[in-house]
């Protein structure tokens, strides 16, 4: 019946929204940013711990759809270990993907990116899966938001 | 469902029923959004777009004539839908949200001062909370909300509670937009009234699914769009009791609301032109005159009824369901089945309907403070029409299954 949603419901996104990693408070993290979706209500709250400038470690909370939970849990997994310029790059190609510009279905160690491809024959879900990457994008950016790490 | 109420028939006045979504034949259940347009009223808006349009209210030649007989012949058909006393009570605005700010910035910056109150419920859309905000901004005015229970009913008592010699106008929702609940606005209107508080009733919601009669609800002001009455969009009415309307200053200035100008002075219209600057919606007024004429021919009552008896059965269907939580349960209510499934979110069941051809809408509908108080971020809602049936009804709760099944 729901064939045609394969593309976007991978049975990744369930698993990812069922049991999503990194889904926690985490108490010293260096940056911490709430993220709204004023649209639809989604709000996260995205941890994270940046040494150098390396990610270390990235978590979150909030509520969503599936979409937007899988995203989350996809993000915290896939930009670990990388450094904020890194973590930029890969924003923008993951911007990309969703939004149609790049069509290609390989992305070689990124593959994980891919599962939310699907997203870009739903124009009107594109917001669900990008709210954690801009509230990771923000975190990064913005100074104002950084929190002391006791 | 209903001997009287052959509903096939009406939905062969709907051309955009007939469509499919994903191969499916479209259920559209998003009716509290926009309502769809019977034939007649897109006809009238083509007719008047090739036979009868040209600028109102001010041409002597023939079509301006026309246009104008025909945007007035609309304004009176829409003061008897409402039995109105006079059409100088009827203004044309763009819809309820515009009537809203018109309200506060011309009755409300005139008449409030720091430290009066205006009176609303925590049931209101954002175009019945935004506006007044606007005007406690610019007047030093206080905002006062009467709570809800848990059903989504006003706490009359707290509502009486709230109502002092501090408040100086109270606005309320007629029928709410998320959670179905039509308000005891006769009730609310004679309390405010014995304490001599005008009332402004939001009735974008109430308007499609019962006879109103402002002269019997005894509202001061009473505010609706085109749109959600199957008329077109971009098209609204403000009721205003002729005595208030007269002493409030216009809100926008501009062409049609002036009688006399110098750059020195300027002399207003009389009522209603007075709020209506600007060359207004024409062919929609227009438009929305027949579709308040197609809806009579079928019978507010008769609306109502049927919609009451589509709403029980979706209700008592949708309990089946145990994943299944009605958000909004209160004794009196319209056609409106706001819902969460424990563990999808709204906006998975929102796409996942889609792909079966189910219109519903999923979000916060404008009520983000409703939200708040059920504690969801978010709701999916179904909202009927009377061009809705049993069957689809049907449609709707299997596909809810099959959503809850994938997700497993
Ligand atoms: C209860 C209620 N009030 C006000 C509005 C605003 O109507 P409009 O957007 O047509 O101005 C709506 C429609 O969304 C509504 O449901």
């Amino acid at each position: 019946m729901f064939d045609e949603l394969r593309d976007l419901y991978q049975e990744v996104v369930f698993d990812h929204n069922r049991n999503p990693r990194n889904f926690r408070v985490m108490e010293d993290a260096s940056r911490k940013i709430d993220g709204f979706n004023p649209l639809c209500g989604d709000r996260i709250t995205l941890y994270v711990k940046v040494n150098g400038n390396v990610i270390e470690d990235v978590s979150f909370q909030g509520s969503g759809c599936a979409i937007s939970t899988a995203s989350a849990s996809l993000m915290t997994e896939i930009v670990r270990g990388h450094t904020e310029e890194e973590t930029h790059e890969i924003f923008e190609l993951f911007h990309r993907i969703v939004t149609g510009e790049d069509q290609r279905t390989d992305f070689g160690e990124l593959g994980k990116l891919a599962v939310l491809a699907g997203v870009r024959a739903y124009p009107a879900r594109v917001k669900c899966a990008t709210l954690a990457w801009h509230s990771l994008e923000a975190a990064l950016k913005e100074e104002a938001e950084t929190v002391s790490t006791e | 469902m209903s001997a009287t109420f052959d509903v096939a028939r009406i939905r062969q006045d709907f051309p955009i029923l007939g469509e499919t979504i994903h191969g499916k034949p479209l259920v559209y259940l998003d009716n509290a959004a926009s309502t769809q347009k019977p034939k007649a009223v897109l006809d009238t808006l083509r007719h008047v777009y090739e036979h009868d349009y040209a600028n109102v209210h001010r041409g002597v030649h023939t079509l301006s004539q026309r246009a104008t007989d025909l945007f007035e012949g609309a304004r009176e058909k829409i003061r008897a839908f409402i039995n109105a006393r006079d059409i100088k009570e009827i203004i044309f605005v763009r819809g309820t949200t515009e009537a809203v700010n018109l309200v506060a910035q011309s009755y409300g910056r005139s008449s409030l001062q720091a430290g009066d109150e205006i009176l609303i419920t925590a049931m209101e859309h954002h175009s019945n909370i935004v506006p007044w905000q606007m005007l406690c901004q610019q007047t030093g005015a206080v905002l006062k909300v009467a709570p809800i229970n848990l059903v989504g009913e006003i706490i009359m008592e707290e509502f009486e509670a709230l109502l002092t010699e501090r408040t100086k106008l109270v606005s309320v929702v007629h029928m709410s937009n998320a959670l179905g609940t039509i308000n005891p606005v006769k009730r609310i209107v004679e309390l405010a009234h014995a304490k001599g508080v005008p009332v402004m009733l939001d009735g974008a919601q109430a308007i499609p699914h019962m006879p109103v009669d402002v002269q019997a609800l005894d509202c001061d002001f009473y505010a609706f769009s085109g749109h959600k009455l199957c008329g077109p969009s971009g098209i609204g009415v403000l009721y205003g009791k002729e005595a208030l309307l007269k002493a409030m200053p216009p809100w926008q200035g501009g062409g049609d609301m002036i009688r006399m100008v110098t750059f020195a002075k300027s002399e207003y219209n009389t009522l209603p032109y007075k709020f209506e600057a600007g060359t207004p919606a024409i062919a929609e007024a227009v438009g929305l005159g027949e579709a308040v004429d197609y809806l009579q021919t079928i019978g507010m009552d008769k609306i109502a009824a049927y919609e009451q008896l589509l709403l029980d059965y979706a209700t008592q269907k949708a309990l089946e369901i145990p994943a299944l939580k009605i958000i909004g349960t209160a004794n009196d209510k319209g056609a409106i089945l706001g819902f969460t499934l424990h563990h999808i979110h709204p906006h998975d069941i929102g796409t996942m309907l889609d792909q079966l051809g189910i219109a519903v809408r999923a979000g916060h509908h404008c009520a983000m403070p409703v939200m708040d108080f059920f504690g969801v971020p978010a709701t999916a809602r179904a909202s009927f029409s009377f061009y809705n049936t049993a069957e689809e009804v049907d449609v709707l709760i299997d596909g809810i299954k099959q959503i809850i099944e994938v997700f497993g």
